[in-house]
């Protein structure tokens, strides 16, 4: 089986899905002959022709409003918005439009669309670029948030978005675009969105987590080990639907929940996941759910970054604390 | 240094065929149409003012809910769309039904849209069409992508897009003739200039003395029409229509227009932000009135006639608004079956709750 980075993987994912269906388009700022400021694109429109995988002028609203028009003469877009802190720019497109359209026309038009958006914290950007916005768009109904932490799961959950038939918003946090290698597997394949995975089997806690905070997550989990502190990781990959039901078995083992995301604390993915076990599994837990966030300031500058961020001793802290409670 | 603003400007002339005592001004302008369809404009016409009529008189009774008057605007909306072919596409804004209508929407559907039914916004197979889209400009971009979508498939086809004066101020506005322009997608692009958005007078939308001239920037071609003038809307759209499927890009035009209601029965008061006179001057260039002459001059419109479409407008009302009172009444559950494809869990729970409730 190949090794590939996360990067390499999305790619794999846009090529099987160019070859696939005709109808998939790859486009926006620079991801055509340049391949993408990240290289996501990089040798698609020399493959696929510049029919296929397009650069497109520099407005993120008209990016999405392509997008919808495109998805109305029966293509399947794949737009790249270049840093989704530009979603801003492109919000009317996403959620008052594309997520509204199968609803809106009654079920006779909808938007098969994926948004595909690098996103997070770590890497020095400059300001509105690192943001973790997940949490504005899972906050809309009819658009789903999908947020691979691995290679495998990257692939897979592309080829998944691409082929559903609602908008897909895809995040890619960029400190794991290159940092490991992952198995991935060469042939097509897709994990069905919406459902979570267990990273790590545990009997003690359950961490339930997305994205970067994935690994932070199991790193903190194999220096609890060593305290005999048995930690269960769960990645959501799919922040809006949540996979409650892997949720609840897990929680209904351990009976002790942290939650874990990069995005601050307030409103967010965490607070969502925590009131839907309260109300479904209360009588389960022996502690309060605690979540590790990022505190409710604006996205840190980056020289404040490395302390901003949630990290794995953050993590530890809660684990102990509710196996303490 | 040189500038050029000035000569720019100069040029977007407005583009008139018929002036206001119904003589053309512009004969080589003439479009190509047969008697029939000369009659079947007005006839167009004289019924989406009754249907205007009737439906402020409905919404006042309780009996539709959201309604944009659009009386004034005939001619910019009826002469544009009768350029347009069943394959093209329309994006409409809010106050474009009386297009959709005609593009193959039935009346009954229209009241259901306006009563906020969402059967209203579901268009039968074969009618190319969106719903009225609320949020300003946001249709412009869209538009550009089904004018790519229809240049890439190497259709004979359009996207056409309404917007008002007001809309020409936001970004997406922009963003869509450029893109468009970018890439020579399928597209018209409609600003109906009535003059005002809601109370804001078009001089303080912008300091470009038209908006058409905005075509510019873009690189693509604008032209400025008399947009009460149905032969030189219905002319510049076809010319439009003409080129863009030949591959010559898109255009941009602007129609001179008035509504003469208030901008949506949810109680704007034009008293507040019109005078009187202002109102009469342009009631003197009225669409309808105008054409009425031209055709009367040709023997092609009678009195007899006029009455036959009222009646024929009345009793079509009259039997939409049965069928949409008959119309089964909007569930929640139809509203969570609308969502996606296949219900998430979330909505899957939420189906059987409000299965539970509306079965009471």
């Amino acid at each position: 089986m190949a090794q590939m980075t996360m990067i390499q993987a999305i790619t794999d994912a846009l090529r099987t899905e160019l070859k696939n269906d005709e109808n998939v388009l790859v486009f926006g700022e620079d991801v055509g002959k340049n391949g993408g400021v990240f290289r996501a694109t990089e040798g698609l429109q020399a493959e696929f022709g510049e029919e296929r995988v397009f650069d497109t002028p520099l407005a993120e609203s008209a990016i999405g409003g392509l997008a919808i028009g495109l998805g109305l003469e029966g293509y399947r877009p794949v737009p790249e918005i270049q840093f989704f802190g530009f979603v801003y720019e492109t919000m009317d497109s996403i959620n008052g439009q594309m997520a509204r359209m199968r609803y809106r026309s009654g079920g006779k038009h909808h938007s098969p669309i994926t948004i595909r958006s690098p996103f997070g914290g770590g890497v020095h950007t400059p300001e509105l670029h690192a943001d973790s916005l997940e949490g504005l768009i899972a906050q809309q109904p009819g658009v789903k948030v999908v947020i691979p932490s691995t290679p495998y799961d990257a692939k897979g959950l592309l080829i998944a978005s691409i082929r559903d038939n609602d908008p897909v918003v895809y995040l890619e946090h960029m400190k794991l675009y290159r940092s490991f290698r992952g198995e991935v597997p060469e042939e097509e394949y897709t994990i069905e969105l919406g459902k979570a995975d267990v990273k790590r089997e545990g009997k003690d806690v359950t961490i339930v987590t997305y994205g970067a905070m994935v690994h932070a997550s199991l790193k903190a989990a194999e220096e609890l080990e060593k305290q005999n502190i048995d930690v269960e990781v769960i990645d959501l990959r799919t922040v809006s639907p949540i996979d409650i039901d892997t949720i609840l078995a897990s929680v209904k083992k351990t009976n002790r929940v942290v939650i874990v995301q990069e995005a601050q604390r307030q409103a967010g993915i965490a607070a969502h996941v925590a009131t839907e076990i309260q109300e479904r599994a209360i009588l389960h837990l022996e502690a309060p759910i605690l979540r590790v966030a990022a505190p409710d300031t604006v996205y840190a500058f980056s020289e404040a970054e490395e302390v901003w961020l949630p990290n794995h001793q953050d993590i530890i802290e809660k684990v102990q604390a509710v196996i303490n409670f | 240094m040189k500038h050029v603003l000035e000569s720019v400007e100069s040029k977007f002339e407005m583009f008139q065929i018929l002036n206001e005592d119904g003589k053309v001004v512009n004969k080589d302008a003439m479009p190509e149409l047969s008697d029939d369809e000369l009659k079947e404009l007005m006839r167009r016409m004289v019924y989406t003012r009754i249907l205007d009529q009737r439906s402020i008189a409905l919404n006042r009774q309780g009996r539709l809910g959201f309604y944009a008057p659009t009386a004034g605007q005939e001619a910019s909306q009826l002469g544009s769309h009768f350029a347009l072919e069943k394959e093209d596409f329309i994006l409409p804004g809010y106050r474009d039904v009386p297009q959709l209508i005609w593009h193959g929407l039935p009346l009954y559907q229209a009241f259901l849209f306006s009563r906020g039914h969402y059967h209203g916004n579901q268009m039968p197979e074969g009618v190319h069409a969106l719903s009225p889209q609320i949020i300003i400009g946001a249709q412009y971009i869209q538009a550009a992508g089904v004018g790519l979508g229809m240049k890439m498939r190497g259709k004979k086809a359009v996207a056409i897009t309404y917007t008002g004066d007001g809309g020409t101020s936001q970004g997406d506005f922009y963003e869509g003739i450029n893109f468009a322009g970018a890439y020579d997608a399928n597209c018209i692009f409609m600003v109906q200039n009535n003059g005002f958005a809601i109370s804001v007078p078009r001089e303080k939308q912008t300091k470009a003395k038209t908006l058409a001239q905005k075509a510019v920037a873009a690189g693509i071609e604008g032209i400025q029409v008399d947009g009460m003038d149905v032969l030189a809307v219905y002319a510049a759209t076809k010319h439009a229509r003409e080129r863009a499927i030949e591959g010559k890009g898109p255009m941009l035009i602007e129609t001179m227009t008035y509504r003469y209601g208030p901008h949506t029965m949810a109680g704007d008061d034009p008293t507040r932000y019109r005078t009187s006179d202002l109102d009469s001057e342009w009631e003197k260039k009225d669409p309808l009135v105008r054409f009425r002459k031209f055709l009367e001059d040709k023997k092609l419109w009678s009195e007899e006639d006029e009455n036959k479409v009222i009646e024929e407008a009345k009793d079509d009302i009259k039997k939409a608004i049965k069928e949409a009172d008959k119309y089964p009444k909007q569930k929640v559950t139809d509203l969570i079956g609308h969502m996606f494809e296949e219900l998430p869990t979330n909505l899957k729970e939420q189906m059987e709750e409000y299965k539970e409730k509306e079965s009471k």
